[in-house]
């Protein structure tokens, strides 16, 4: 095992490394690894941190929940723009279009008395077509995102305001505030805690190992580097470790959250279109090279307008999920919401040049700022503060990728 | 005896791995038009960087000797104060400022209070204008001037600074003949006035029309300089001079067999996609299955735009002309139409054209083939990185494995990741730009050895080069182009360096 990790990865070869100590070999699959396993050494580090400073009030039961269900629409924000962001693009627009799709949901449900799916469904199609708006501009017009969805974000907030009479809507009935309130909970029974909650986190652990273990086959089937298999086991184990406490305290506190649910099913399933169809690898290729993409025969402008109209749908199952949680359509919602899941993507490793970038890092991207923005809440540091950190955090987070690729270009 | 305002004696220059010049000396007389002749790749261009100073002093090896001082030069900056001005292919003009803004830009005529004094600005731009014989108002955008008369805004802007020697590479490359006759005769004219103008050239009528002396480079070395009022001074005398070398034996055997036509071209012509002249006219040619056809032009023929524009419209503007594969017309509208009917393109330029460098050997591998590879948009990565290994292996690219990343491979495993890429899609006509351009030679007979077996499997190949001894060791026939258009066929047994430059030059006036 150890001769096979050393053998392939020459560059990073110790000299002296045949009878390398464990130390050694952990050090090396660190540095390997940091690019991209930093991100999540960060997110233990502050979670453990701000566990201390609060004397474990961040790791309550209540508090993990209500971290799910506070984050959740920035998370679902934060997939559709890693996207955007690896394609080379940027979405100024999202807050906006959140706001707006929300505004129409309220409208139907609340206004026109209409049921709550209906509500769902004029918010996801009213996302679909400002997706379309902004991807016939970016893609068919040719004229830049930025430019495009500050236009976007500009006009859905008028509209927005417009559509309200600029004032807030609320309450929804009470089935629709179940998307971002609801909980399953006792399904299998409860006992103190509920048994439901800790069966699904246990299978997400065992498909997590089981799928780790057939990447770490199929590498070494194609003769690249693996960590040693001691490594291997303690990273599943710690992961394990990690997943069940959450698990548990969830259990504890007021079961699955639904809209856990959704986050999961919908970072599965971009993950797997992003690294495993035609569709995700196009995306990688325009962000990577645009002409050679369109030299290889990428229809890159469809590509880019897809793009854009998923933008689009994401951000109104965010609209969806935040009007739920707050209960009601308000003219000022998801204000900054684009700056949130844009400091996401790039904490979480995407590029700003494009071509570079991850589903995966992006929502541990948003997890740091979620987990750093709540602990300074319990804290009770000023909102001036806070803003100040993020800020810090987000800046140094580039310069570290900066510097890190320099390094790798260096060798 | 000669009055000599410029001498370079024996320059060096070397980059890793490769020398670029070996001994070049060039020695210009004061008030003459000297012309640079070269194949492309000789040296030329690295030689005005020496002499201009965008390689510093120190970084070369040799003398300069500007109006019998040797000079240091250590940045453009130095070589233009002395007097040197080099004007590039590619004009260094800002589009959206004005003509005069363009002249003094970084030369700012400074009033009091070390304000820019617009007037004196204008006043001394319309002088220079009417100098290079430029009918404009000095406030005119450049951007709305074509580029004959951006040429003269450059000259212009040359002579504002006190130009003793004017440096012109490729001048007319871009220019339409009224355009080029134009920009020689202004030279002529700078000439009466004392300036000294080397200018780097393929047209030889230019030369022969324009030039005092002529010195010609090859492979990093000066041929020969010859004087052009000599009675032994002739086109073809250049020529010979610029290819004359043995024809090394670096090239794999391979039996031509050629079979049934898999691309005929009729009467193709394009348009540059933004400037009104055409870039491709009437071009006709067929492609056998089993044969190698080269298509020999130099820089900026049209080689890579005829091309890319077969390659589903991938460049400029179509006018007219038919494509057939295997006597049925096709009409690509994109590039995935193209692949689909059996073409591929490898790009000259591969890290622009070509790789996504941040990506791995096998998804760069993959990356035409995609849709092939995948099924209802799902990809099958296991077959994927088994087609991969399979490529590298018989490419015998060097790398760790198929997850390396594409950036950190040399130049060589770079092109023949680019190779497997279309060699994935089962082309029926594989277009090659410039193969080997930048990589070693080893990797070179490689990359000639699979063109071969491509071509063994009866499947056709089409060669673009401005490397002649490439075109005649791989092709079985060769088509010249020259200014956009074809000026001959030539199959390779009757082919040498000499007449194939002789039809690479042949200007337009001529093949009417």
């Amino acid at each position: 095992m150890t001769t096979m990790a050393q053998r392939t990865d020459k560059p990073l070869q110790d000299p002296g490394g045949s009878g390398s100590s464990t130390l050694t070999e952990l050090r090396l699959a660190l540095t390997r690894n940091l690019r991209t396993s930093g991100i999540y050494m960060a997110l233990v580090a502050l979670v453990v941190l701000f566990a201390v400073f609060t004397g474990g009030a961040s790791l309550s039961p209540g508090n993990i929940t209500n971290i799910v269900l506070q984050y959740s629409y920035i998370l679902i924000l934060a997939i559709g723009m890693v996207i955007v962001i690896i394609a080379g693009h940027i979405d100024l627009s999202v807050g906006s279009v959140v706001a707006l799709t929300s505004a129409i949901s309220a409208i139907t449900v609340i206004k026109y008395g209409m049921p709550w799916w209906v509500g769902v469904l004029a918010a996801l199609a009213a996302g679909l077509a400002i997706g379309a708006w902004h991807g016939f501009w970016v893609a068919y017009v040719g004229i830049p995102a930025f430019i495009v969805t500050l236009a976007g974000m500009l006009l859905f907030r008028g509209m927005t305001l417009w559509v309200l009479d600029n004032i807030s809507l609320s309450p929804f009935p009470s089935e629709y505030g179940v998307i971002a309130s609801g909980f399953v909970n006792g399904l299998l029974g409860g006992y103190g805690y509920d048994t439901f909650t800790l069966l699904v986190f246990a299978i997400g652990v065992i498909g997590f190992a089981v799928n780790e273990y057939r990447t770490r086959k199929t590498r070494r089937s194609y003769r690249q580097p693996v960590p040693p298999l001691w490594l291997f086991a303690a990273k599943i184990a710690a992961v394990g470790v990690v997943v069940m406490a959450l698990a548990w305290q969830l259990a504890t506190a007021r079961g699955l959250p639904v809209v856990l649910i959704m986050l999961a099913i919908l970072i599965m399933a971009y993950s797997l279109i992003m690294q495993h169809t035609v569709f995700g690898r196009q995306i990688y290729a325009i962000g990577g090279n645009l002409s050679a993409a369109a030299l290889s025969g990428v229809k890159v402008k469809a590509v880019n307008f897809w793009i854009f109209v998923n933008m689009g749908l994401l951000s109104a199952v965010a609209g969806i999920v935040f009007s739920s949680r707050t209960n009601g359509a308000q003219p000022g919602a998801g204000n900054m919401f684009e700056l949130d899941a844009i400091a996401a993507a790039f904490i979480g490793g995407a590029a700003v040049t494009g071509g570079v970038g991850r589903v995966v890092g992006a929502m541990a991207g948003g997890l740091i700022m979620a987990v750093m923005s709540n602990g300074m809440q319990l804290m009770g540091i000023d909102q001036s503060v806070q803003s100040v950190v993020k800020g810090l955090v987000l800046l140094l987070a580039v310069a570290f990728d900066i510097w890190n690729k320099r390094r790798a270009g260096a060798q | 005896m000669d009055d000599y305002i410029l001498e370079m004696r024996s320059i060096e220059k070397s980059f890793p791995g490769v020398k670029a010049l070996s001994g070049v000396t060039l020695s210009a007389r004061r008030g003459e038009v000297h012309a640079i002749c070269g194949e492309n790749g000789a040296g030329k261009s690295t030689l005005m960087k020496v002499l201009s100073g965008v390689y510093p002093h120190g970084s070369y090896g040799g003398q300069i000797i500007f109006e019998g001082t040797e000079c240091q030069f250590s940045s453009i900056r130095d070589s233009e104060r002395a007097g040197i001005v080099i004007i590039h292919q590619e004009l260094a003009l800002v589009p959206h400022l004005s003509i005069a803004e363009n002249i003094f830009l970084g030369n700012e005529r400074r009033g009091s209070g070390g304000l820019i004094d617009w007037h004196r600005a204008h006043a001394e731009a319309s002088e220079l204008l009417d100098r290079v014989g430029l009918r404009e108002k000095s406030t005119t955008p450049v951007g709305q001037l074509g580029v004959g008369k951006q040429q003269l805004v450059e000259i212009a802007k040359a002579l504002s600074k006190d130009v003793k020697l004017l440096i012109l590479d490729e001048p007319t490359a871009a220019l339409n003949d009224t355009d080029s006759a134009h920009l020689l005769g202004l030279v002529r004219q700078l000439q009466d006035q004392g300036i000294t103008s080397i200018i780097i050239s393929h047209k030889l009528n230019e030369i022969e029309a324009s030039a005092n002396t002529t010195t010609v480079i090859r492979d990093g070395q000066t041929v020969e300089s010859m004087d052009m009022a000599d009675d032994s001074a002739s086109i073809d005398r250049i020529i010979r001079s610029m290819v004359g070398r043995d024809l090394e034996s670096f090239y794999p055997d391979r039996v031509s067999n050629p079979g049934e036509v898999v691309l005929e071209v009729q009467d193709w012509t394009v348009r540059h996609p933004v400037q009104d002249r055409l870039v491709v006219e009437g071009a006709s040619f067929t492609v056998r299955a089993g044969e190698v056809v080269g298509i020999a032009g130099l820089m900026g023929a049209g080689r890579t735009e005829l091309a890319m524009s077969l390659f589903g419209k991938s460049y400029g503007r179509f006018i007219s002309g038919r494509a057939l594969m295997r006597g049925r017309e096709i009409k690509p509208r994109s590039v995935a139409e193209a692949i689909d009917y059996g073409m591929a393109y490898v790009s000259e330029d591969r890290k622009q054209y070509g790789l996504n460098l941040l990506d791995t050997i096998a998804r760069n591998i993959s990356g035409a083939a995609l849709p092939k590879l995948a099924r209802f948009g799902w990809v099958n990565q296991h077959r994927e990185n088994r087609l991969a290994e399979q490529a590298m292996e018989k490419m015998r690219i060097k790398a760790p494995s198929v997850q390396s990343v594409v950036g950190q491979l040399s130049g060589g495993n770079q092109q023949k990741v680019v190779l497997s890429k279309w060699l994935l899609t089962g082309p029926e006509l594989l277009i090659i730009d410039e193969p080997t351009r930048g990589i070693d030679v080893g990797a070179k007979y490689e990359i000639y050895q699979l063109i071969n077996e491509f071509v063994a499997a009866g499947k056709a190949v089409v060669v673009i080069s401005s490397d002649l001894l490439e075109i005649l060791g791989t092709c079985d026939r060769i088509y010249t182009l020259s200014q956009g258009r074809i000026t001959g066929e030539v199959p390779v047994g009757q082919a040498t360096e000499e007449n194939l430059m002789t039809l690479m030059t042949k200007e337009k006036e001529t093949v009417r």
